[in-house]
């Protein structure tokens, strides 16, 4: 059963016909694991990926992790077979890819619903997720975050998305429309927003300056391609202490002034405003959520 | 003329009578005498001959030039052609490019083996029982302690050096030119050179009197040899050993790390060894942020140097460097370069017969092919049975170190690495604290000192055999390995007492 609200930070990419990453994806601390039946496998070896995953669903332990599967579009044919082994194999969340519009979520969804039925699995246990790859996706964006109950997130596909555009990703200007649409329409609909991959994995500095990008404009979290991604990317969603100091002062101002039985608070002699308290009380979640040891899983 | 007999107690003092006069005076020039008196021999078969080398006897030789040696083959084909017979032969380690060795062993010149380790088709043949006589494995700590003792009597010891001058000052680089190959450290031949009854020096590189520094002091060598072809220098040494980037042991070396930080042996002035493996070498790359951010400094690291270490050296944070292998060109440069970069010999790095540098050590990072669930570790068999590996200094440091991680994935494809019992002890689970795999770490029950530590720190400690569930219900439990009853190798702790023993493989079964 999928969570609808969680710490989603990093979701890492795990080609599906690799069985040596898929069985050591859990212990590298991201938040989500995304096993991918679609770009990063070839199309001579969807069956057998297909089936890895499966079986890697039934049978291995990913602990607290959220386990997502990238399934190949319902266009291609591949994705029907994808839902009927991902769905059957009790996966959390079936991320759909180059979703242009809602109708896309429905068709995906309505899927899913008879699968969950045929395999007697209760109707609503399998989460969903649109990734938006093309000018028109990002265009019905708010439409497609409303599509379904079950979409937990939308995140930003780039490298088609350029394409689309007739650009290519440079210093990240060229996405900025589609982050701010996808990050909106997100937020319109309480859903999460999940920002697209960096693939220079050797540009350390270069993947940072992206993360500390998506996270000032609001996002979630990142789609990461390799472990090595995760740690600098929790960092970066990681409050500061001075940040975390404000928090804590605000959330005792409040607590003093709810003891002292009145409606205002106020701090360095200024009014705490209601969303002011909103920020603290979710930078202070997140502080507790990131710096809480990875839960382990008893052996 | 001193009247002895005056002198009281004269028999207490000195029984060598009175001065009767000097030797004769020499005349001629330096020059003069380098041309004269030097202990180059014309050839190999010569100096083969002076040393009155007898069918029966030992000859050693180092592993200093790894899988580039090609003195081991050169000597054994020549000690073959002049008709030498029933030969033992001790090396400090062999390795896979002396495959040669086999057909020696066939036709009768080599009847006996003793090494730290064994690779490639030698290996392999001596695991189907090729030899009569058990290969005798020795720490490199164990060995320097048998050559001392006279356990392990060399008669003659062929060594080869990357330069030598002609009175036998021999070293692994050249402090007179850039020249030639460079292995860095000597520091297990020089046990050889100091105990066996005959030294021949075999070099590439005859260079002026005196070739200082040296390793090998000339009065502890009878011969020199000059040779157009010690090795081969991509085999002998590679350039920088590279981190890993390989995230699996990057999070072994993490978490290695964080225990060691945890364990409390991570302070200033503390001593340490690194393996050359990746996540052990990856190891150094988080406790030197460590240090950074702690400002803390290394009092001296141990053991095989690599280009990691001596760069923390030559950056400040370690003070000195105790080096008995050099594993790349770094180290090798740096032993060259840095004043605080010391070579040390095998008896001085791990020999339990005397305070050895592994005694002072705070804490060592080790591999493992396996590691079962009394925390006994082989590093010699793989998991068909066949010796594909070398001791080292695994027992010798595990038990001088105070804190011994030993650090392994908790599989290797299908193979898994924390077992029930491992093929061949090589190491015993007595001195072996604390195992650290990608999916958890385990503490030694014999150290509850340190599961304090480590679990205060915040991190999660497992049992060894939740461990070695773990593996099991990844990769299940492999058929057991099929052997003859026939024993091929024996397994010597650093004390040289028999700690086990490597069987044929059957492959008949």
């Amino acid at each position: 059963m999928y969570k609808k609200d969680r710490l989603r930070r990093s979701m890492m990419f795990v080609p599906g016909n690799n069985p040596g990453m898929i069985r050591d994806a859990h212990i590298y601390g991201a938040d989500s694991i995304m096993f991918d039946l679609e770009d990063s496998v070839a199309y001579t070896e969807k069956d057998a990926a297909r089936f890895l995953v499966y079986n890697a669903l039934k049978t291995l332990h990913f602990g607290t992790k959220e386990t997502v599967v990238r399934i190949n579009d319902l266009s291609s044919g591949l994705g029907v077979e994808d839902l009927e082994a991902v769905v059957r194999a009790g996966v959390q969340v079936v991320r759909l890819p180059k979703t242009d519009n809602a109708q896309d979520v429905i068709d995906c969804e309505q899927m899913i619903e008879r699968i969950e039925r045929e395999a007697g699995i209760p109707v609503g246990t399998t989460g969903m997720m649109a990734a938006i790859e093309s000018a028109n996706g990002v265009l019905n964006a708010v439409e497609i975050a409303k599509a379904s109950d079950r979409l937990i997130g939308i995140a930003l596909g780039a490298e088609d998305y350029v394409t689309d555009l007739k650009t290519t990703r440079s210093d990240g200007v060229e996405l900025l429309f589609a982050r701010c649409m996808i990050l909106n329409a997100a937020r319109a609909a309480g859903i999460a927003a999940l920002d697209t991959v960096f693939s220079n994995v050797n540009d350390e500095e270069g993947f940072i300056a992206e993360a500390t990008l998506i996270k000032k404009l609001g996002f979630d979290g990142k789609s990461v391609i390799n472990p090595r991604q995760i740690e600098p990317l929790h960092k970066v969603f990681m409050p500061s202490e001075k940040d975390l100091n404000k928090a804590r002062a605000i959330m005792e101002a409040i607590a003093e002034a709810n003891a002292r039985g009145s409606g205002v608070a106020s701090l360095n002699g200024k009014m705490i405003d209601k969303p002011v308290v909103t920020r603290a009380k979710r930078l202070l979640e997140l502080y507790e959520a990131g710096s809480k040891a990875d839960e382990v899983e008893e052996l | 003329m001193v009247e002895l007999n005056k002198i009281p107690h004269i028999n207490e003092i000195s029984n060598h009578g009175a001065f009767a006069g000097a030797g004769q005076k020499k005349t001629a020039t330096f020059r003069e005498r380098y041309h004269q008196q030097n202990k180059v021999v014309p050839s190999l078969e010569e100096a083969i001959r002076r040393t009155g080398l007898k069918d029966g006897m030992t000859i050693s030789f180092h592993h200093h030039f790894r899988n580039g040696d090609h003195i081991i083959n050169m000597v054994v084909d020549k000690l073959a052609e002049m008709g030498y017979k029933n030969l033992t032969l001790a090396a400090s380690s062999l390795a896979s490019v002396h495959a040669p060795l086999v057909r020696h062993i066939k036709n009768g010149v080599i009847t006996h083996i003793e090494t730290s380790g064994l690779r490639g088709e030698l290996a392999e043949e001596i695991s189907r029982g090729l030899m009569d006589c058990p290969v005798v494995f020795r720490s490199h700590g164990g060995r320097a302690s048998a050559i001392r003792s006279g356990d392990l009597h060399i008669d003659v010891a062929f060594l080869g050096a990357p330069s030598c001058d002609p009175y036998g000052n021999a070293n692994g680089y050249s402090r007179d030119d850039d020249d030639g190959i460079a292995c860095g450290s000597l520091g297990y031949a020089r046990t050889d050179a100091k105990y066996a009854d005959n030294v021949i020096i075999i070099t590439n590189h005859l260079v002026a009197y005196p070739n200082a520094p040296w390793a090998i002091p000339e009065y502890d060598v009878d011969y020199v040899v000059l040779t157009d072809d010690i090795g081969d220098p991509k085999g002998i040494m590679s350039g920088a050993t590279r981190y890993t980037k390989d995230p699996k042991e990057l999070l072994i070396a993490k978490t290695a790390a964080n225990v060691i930080e945890a364990t409390g042996y991570l302070y200033d002035g503390f001593s340490m060894q690194m393996g050359s493996g990746g996540a052990s070498l990856a190891t150094a790359r988080f406790l030197r942020q460590k240090m950074l951010d702690q400002h803390i400094r290394c009092r001296f690291a141990l053991g095989g140097i690599t280009g990691q270490i001596t760069a923390m050296h030559e950056e400040g944070l370690i003070d000195r460097v105790l080096d008995v292998q050099s594993f790349d060109l770094d180290a090798a440069l740096s032993l060259k370069n840095n004043h605080f970069h010391h070579q040390i010999g095998a008896t001085y790095y791990a020999s339990h017969m005397i305070s050895a540098a592994v005694d002072q050590l705070d804490f060592v990072i080790l591999s493992a092919l396996e590691i079962d669930t009394d925390f006994n570790v082989n590093v010699l068999t793989g998991s068909d049975g066949v010796i594909r590996g070398a001791i080292g200094g695994h027992p010798d440091t595990a038990e001088g170190a105070s804190l011994s991680v030993v650090v392994a994935p908790l599989t290797r494809g299908r193979i898994p690495t924390i077992v029930r019992h491992v093929n061949t002890v090589v190491t015993p689970g007595e001195v072996v604290d604390v195992v650290v795999t990608e999916q958890g770490i385990a503490v030694n029950p014999r150290r509850p000192d340190l599961k304090e530590k480590i679990e205060a720190a915040g991190l999660h400690v497992f049992t060894i055999e939740q461990l070695q569930r773990r593996a099991e219900a990844l990769v299940g439990v492999p058929e057991p390995i099929r052997y003859k009853d026939r024993i091929v190798g024996v397994v010597m702790y650093r004390d040289n007492t028999i700690i086990d023993v490597v069987r044929e493989i059957d492959e008949d079964a």
